[in-house]
């Protein structure tokens, strides 16, 4: 096969976002504006009319907001038109998707400057209402037919995990404090809290309202009790799954060779693949992502690097399970050993390969069609060294993200470089 | 098998007639669930409908405490949970079901490789009740 690069070299020149959250005051509009106006505010001197095409990444307003067509209407909202747009939907790996599309479109030597944004406007419907929407993600004629929701997808392909690995479910645990832990540190966060913060004010509710005080000693003990952590979807109870969210995220991309033109710290997009599935009962078998180790094989082979080269990932935890199953997809450790990398601290913010330093879906939030682009800004801020107090030791040099769509049916894997 | 076609539905309107239909090339053998025009493994176009036997064992399930629209039209919810999971046919290929007649109380007692029996069930619609495919225990 002959080997695959992009014609033209791509960079990312900025980045924004919203932040991520409950908003009942906002639609895809204003949150789409806010992250725009978030990308203005750290750019010196670049105007926005040099912006030739408008990637966006939605999963479905149409069922969300009743509202189509959303791309023309976004560009036209922060005073684009009349540049070319175009919505790209792959369910929850929407703007993953529409990045490496609007990268592909630079490399072609079409474009030279093109806007990617992602969005999501959850929280209007309710929560069954909003269960029902992201089931129109999995095939909903053979899947969603039997019974199945999404939670109760990765749920059974964290029993066939259990099974094959004799795993210890504990690990679950320890991959939603981490990300807790992350993204009680990051302003943008749905949730801005440690899980030991969350049990220490449920205490203190029950307390104010004269109920008996639960008697929770640690994190585990809180999320081991379904009075603090329902069952969702067995093994999987609420602390496991990523929340209903509202938000956008956007990035710059530029050709390569102008890039400093805009930015005196780009970061360059080295490597991307993308690959597709059927169903989940289609797999060989049910422990593994196959189109995540063909989108990372792809990428991996653009960048010519290997796993153990990435500094930092930011990959699509949805689910804890999946956290732990896109660590051994992506290489970073062997099949089956990911359980217990999670549970021996290796992918911490001081580990040795940190995962989801943005808090990752589970606490950043997973505004779903925002996921993708939003991953590129944690990467953006931590190759650059302006993380804060998230900020991960040893200057990051290759940064990797990985969005996943429905049940893996999508999956796209893009690798970032500083050089500078 | 002549009665059915490759179009999908005729997997549905087998199921109500109580067959598990799927196809199988006639070019690489390869069996697939639902029934394909186009084999997935070769790409040929020559396959024919088969019925499988019903029998299969539990590759991956979960007990559902936050039930979809469907199922919470059938009577589920957080106090009445119910098992979906992942069926492998003895003739090979895998599909989603329900699972009935396992332990909903404790989780931990379904295994992975239970040997399965298909029957089906029943939902609760409107007017026009409809079967989707579930299997239980041997």
């Amino acid at each position: 096969m002959p080997e695959k690069k992009l014609k033209r070299g791509v960079a990312v020149a900025g980045v924004g976002l919203s932040k991520f959250g409950a908003f009942p005051e906002k639609n895809s509009r204003d949150l789409f504006v806010e992250a725009f106006l978030d990308l203005m505010g750290s750019m010196k001197g670049f105007d926005p009319h040099q912006i030739e095409a408008f990637y966006l990444g939605n999963f479905s307003s149409d069922q969300f907001e009743k509202q189509a067509h959303l791309a023309p209407i976004l560009a036209s909202w922060v005073g684009l038109s009349p540049i070319s747009t175009l919505r790209i939907e792959d369910a929850c790996a929407s703007s993953g998707v529409a990045l490496r599309q609007a990268a592909l479109a630079i490399a072609s030597g079409q474009y030279d400057v093109v806007l990617v944004g992602g969005v999501e406007k959850m929280t209007s419907l309710e929560i069954a209402a909003v269960t029902e929407a992201l089931g129109t993600a999995a095939d909903a004629q053979f899947e969603v037919s039997v019974g199945f929701t999404f939670p109760g997808f990765y749920a059974a392909m964290a029993t066939a995990y259990m099974h094959e690995f004799q795993a210890d479910p504990k690990a679950f645990y320890h991959v939603s404090i981490k990300n807790h832990n992350n993204g009680a540190l990051n302003e943008y966060a749905q949730f801005k809290q440690t899980i030991r913060e969350i049990m220490e004010s449920k205490k203190e509710r029950a307390a104010q309202k004269g109920r008996p005080v639960p008697v929770w000693e640690d994190e585990f003990d809180f999320l081991s009790d379904p009075k603090g952590n329902p069952m969702i979807a067995w093994p999987m109870a609420l602390f496991d799954c990523s929340p209903v969210s509202d938000g956008a995220a956007v990035a710059l991309l530029v050709s390569e060779e102008i890039a400093n033109s805009f930015t005196d710290t780009p970061i360059y997009m080295i490597g991307s693949g993308q690959a597709s599935d059927g169903a989940l009962p289609e797999r060989e078998n049910l422990f593994s992502i196959p189109a995540a180790l063909e989108a990372g094989r792809q990428a991996y082979q653009m960048a010519k690097l290997s796993p153990s080269d990435i500094d930092i990932a930011e990959v699509h935890d949805c689910f804890t399970i999946a956290e732990i199953i896109a660590t051994e997809d992506l290489g970073f450790f062997d099949r089956g050993k990911g359980w217990q990398a999670a549970i021996e601290g290796k992918t911490t913010r001081d580990g040795i390969r940190p995962v989801n330093t943005s808090g990752g879906l589970k606490a950043k939030g997973h505004p779903v069609g925002a996921t993708g682009v939003g991953q590129v800004v944690e990467i953006w801020k931590q190759l650059n060294g302006i993380a804060g107090e998230r900020q991960v030791k040893g200057n990051p040099k290759i940064g990797l993200t990985h969005n996943v769509g429905g049940t893996g049916q999508t999956c796209v894997v893009n690798i970032f470089e500083r050089r500078a | 098998m002549e009665a059915y076609s490759m179009i999908s539905k005729d997997f549905f309107e087998a199921l109500e007639a109580g067959a598990l239909i799927g196809s199988h090339c006639l070019d690489c053998g390869t069996k697939a669930i639902p029934q394909r025009q186009i084999c997935p493994k070769c790409l040929g176009s020559r396959t024919e409908i088969i019925e499988y036997s019903g029998k299969g064992s539990l590759a991956a399930f979960t007990v559902v405490y936050v039930p979809s629209s469907m199922m919470a039209n059938n009577g589920f919810d957080s106090r009445n949970p119910y098992c979906v999971g992942i069926v492998e046919l003895d003739e090979g290929p895998k599909i989603s079901a329900q699972i009935l007649d396992v332990d909903l109380r404790n989780p931990e007692s379904i295994s992975i490789g239970t040997k399965l029996v298909m029957v089906s069930a029943k939902n609760n619609t409107d007017e026009n009740p409809k079967t989707h495919l579930a299997f239980k225990p041997v």
